[in-house]
């Protein structure tokens, strides 16, 4: 399989890069000076994309890769893959999903409780040298807090069953009620939104999601309320977020993604009601070495003509 | 609290609040105000009477003490209080209180955990998310603006699976337990004694208990038998990887050891709330990222103190109309 051109769209794990590169042959897109003339050059050559959650095949790409038999993405969100485009031409897509749905799901919770109890500003606090003894800042209980799921699939079922050991009382939007599942359905976000404290992005980013979280749904959540988001930045109007936050209109947001990574509003940087991360949910070393090895597995079963380990398309 | 003597009605009975001038109880109106309807407050520090003389003019009459805080109650005071019967404690630890002193008077003793047991939980497991996670350090790199430049930030460590050793089975050992068992971790514990009731593995001691996990949370109260019981044999038998999160008191763990730890990579990494010499903290965590700080604030929500307000009068209730109490510490 070494004369397999594979590409690979962006930086994502240097195993997968070492075991890409055992097997394959690996062409590392970014470190191309010109994209389009490499392109037209390997053409022939690349039968494998491997993208992640930054970067991934996009209906020109796609064109540009008339070799082109599947992409295997380094993630469970396909939001960078232009799925019709792949049905289309009959080029297999993978992801990787189950082995990050717990690591994402703890950090979801991680990020509630880090919001809620200030955990992060208290560290700050002491690191600055200013604790002093008998101040009572109070911060606000995160057990019994109801808690409301956008997206009630892997991750987001993950994460119920966590904060159920809270006593959280859960309640969840999505696409269609889900009859068997004990929770409280609410049919649109923003009523989801009006009967929880905290509400949680866990859905895949479509058309139809983007954008999920708008002025409206934040003026449903009220001065109380708490936004987590685990999923994609594009889930949230973020112009609208930020100025939600700022003016105290929303009481708190645990972000794990932005529009535009990596760069984040500056005017978030200012508050003590925010925790923003790097876009590490799936982001423990052994999660990465499973999302890996998923990757290089889907690969080997397409070209040894064996069934795919986790397909999409 | 704030009033003289005289502008509470002596058919009240009497409580005795005891604090150092520096602490006080929370400032919330509704709970002062719902205290001085039902009890007479007697506060040293608001009456211009020196101390003693205070003390020994009203010491007959004193059936019930309220301390705030960690406010001593040693076994002199308790000799100067010869009517006294009942001790409502309003913190979870109770090091503070000469217990054996009051069972020997037989004192009954209520304490605070069952209000605080499960906010000081979701600390505990805050605090642990935050140091595998890294949430703390990757919020730093963020708001530094380190993101764009440096991309991607270094991997944390998986919760699921880690086997976790809780010492003290307790209200907030128990609530520990509940919470991480959802996670997919496995559970053990050390505690005095083996609860027949509870379903996870039990080791005789620390040591044992830290040599067969991955991470280890102490949620015991502060003794003479418990002081270090963190000591450096059990570090060493957690191993590199091991994570500490501690959320009963400071001097549960060797200090000095556990930063020399930290800081040589003897050990993965520490959540703490409580230290040896509080509010001093050791300088050199400040430079680490597997270490998250917390200035003992584990109980510090107003639900927490909300709970802890009804304890505190339905105890003082009960008892001066001879109903049974709540939380009463067991000499178990």
């Amino acid at each position: 399989m070494e004369s397999i051109g594979v590409l690979m769209a962006c930086p994502m794990n240097s195993y997968l890069e070492q075991q890409l590169e055992k097997r394959f042959k690996l062409y590392r897109f970014w470190t191309v000076p010109d994209k389009s003339s490499f392109l037209a050059s390997h053409k022939d050559s690349i039968q494998a994309v491997v993208g992640n959650a930054g970067a991934g095949a996009d209906a020109e790409l796609i064109e540009a890769l008339p070799k082109l038999e599947i992409v295997a993405s380094f993630s469970v969100g396909l939001d960078k893959i232009d799925l019709a485009k792949c049905k289309e031409k009959g080029i297999r897509v993978t992801n990787t999903p189950d082995v990050l749905t717990e690591d994402v799901a703890d950090l979801a919770i991680g990020l509630m409780l880090a919001v809620l109890r200030k955990l992060c500003e208290s560290d700050r606090y002491v690191r600055s040298g200013k604790w002093k003894r008998g101040d009572y800042v109070l911060t606000t209980k995160f057990t019994g807090k109801k808690v409301g799921i956008i997206g009630l699939g892997r991750i987001g079922m993950a994460i119920a069953k966590r904060a159920e050991a809270f006593s959280c009382p859960i309640s969840y939007y999505s696409r269609t009620e889900k009859p068997e599942i004990k929770y409280k359905y609410y049919p649109s976000v923003v009523e989801l939104a009006a009967h929880c404290d905290i509400l949680v992005v866990a859905c895949p980013l479509t058309k139809e999601t983007h954008h999920i979280i708008n002025r409206e749904v934040i003026d449903a959540m009220g001065p109380k309320g708490v936004l987590i988001n685990i999923g994609r930045g594009p889930h949230v109007d973020e112009p609208e977020l930020v100025s939600a936050l700022v003016e105290r209109r929303l009481g708190g947001a645990g972000l794990d993604v932005f529009e535009n990574e990596p760069y984040v509003p500056e005017e978030l940087f200012g508050l003590d009601n925010v925790v923003l991360l790097p876009h590490v949910g799936s982001g423990t070393v052994e999660t990465r070495q499973a999302m890996a090895d998923l990757v290089i597995g889907n690969l080997e079963a397409h070209f040894q003509k064996k069934p795919l380990l986790t397909p999409v398309v | 609290m704030g009033a003289n003597d005289t502008q509470q009605p002596k058919e009240l009975p009497m409580v005795l609040l005891h604090r150092l001038p520096s602490f006080n109880l929370p400032p919330n109106p509704s709970f002062r105000d719902h205290l001085r309807s039902h009890f007479h407050i007697l506060d040293p520090h608001e009456s211009p009477e020196p101390y003693d003389s205070f003390l020994s003019r009203h010491a007959h009459s004193i059936r019930a003490i309220l301390p705030v805080g960690p406010t001593q109650i040693s076994s002199e005071l308790l000799e100067r209080l010869p009517a006294l019967e009942l001790i409502v404690a309003t913190s979870a630890g109770l090091e503070h209180i000469d217990l054996p002193a009051c069972r020997s008077r037989g004192i009954v003793v209520t304490n605070a955990s069952s209000a605080f047991a499960e906010d000081v939980a979701d600390c505990a497991v805050g605090l642990l998310i935050d140091v595998l996670r890294r949430i703390s350090a990757a919020d730093r790199f963020v708001r530094g603006r380190i993101w764009p430049v440096e991309k991607e930030y270094p991997l944390g460590f998986k919760l699921g699976g880690k086997r976790v050793g809780i010492v003290g089975m307790g209200s907030i050992g128990s609530e520990v337990a509940k919470r991480l068992s959802a996670f997919g971790c496995t559970i053990a514990y050390t505690s005095r004694n083996k609860k027949e009731s509870v379903p996870f593995l039990f080791y005789t001691n620390v040591r044992d208990l830290a040599a067969n996990s991955g991470v280890l949370i102490l949620c015991c109260p502060l003794t003479e038998e418990t002081y270090h019981i963190v000591n450096k044999d059990v570090m060493a038998a957690l191993g590199k990887e091991g994570v500490i999160i501690n959320v009963g008191r400071g001097s549960l763990v060797d200090e000095k050891e556990l930063v020399q730890c930290l800081v040589q990579g003897e050990i993965g990494g520490a959540g703490l709330d409580v230290y040896e010499n509080e509010p001093n903290v050791p300088k050199e965590l400040f430079g680490l990222d597997n270490v998250v700080l917390s200035p003992h604030r584990a109980v510090m929500t107003p639900e927490s103190f909300e709970a802890l307000f009804q304890l505190i009068v339905g105890n003082l209730k009960a008892f001066f109309s001879n109903k049974p109490l709540v939380s009463v510490v067991s000499n178990e």
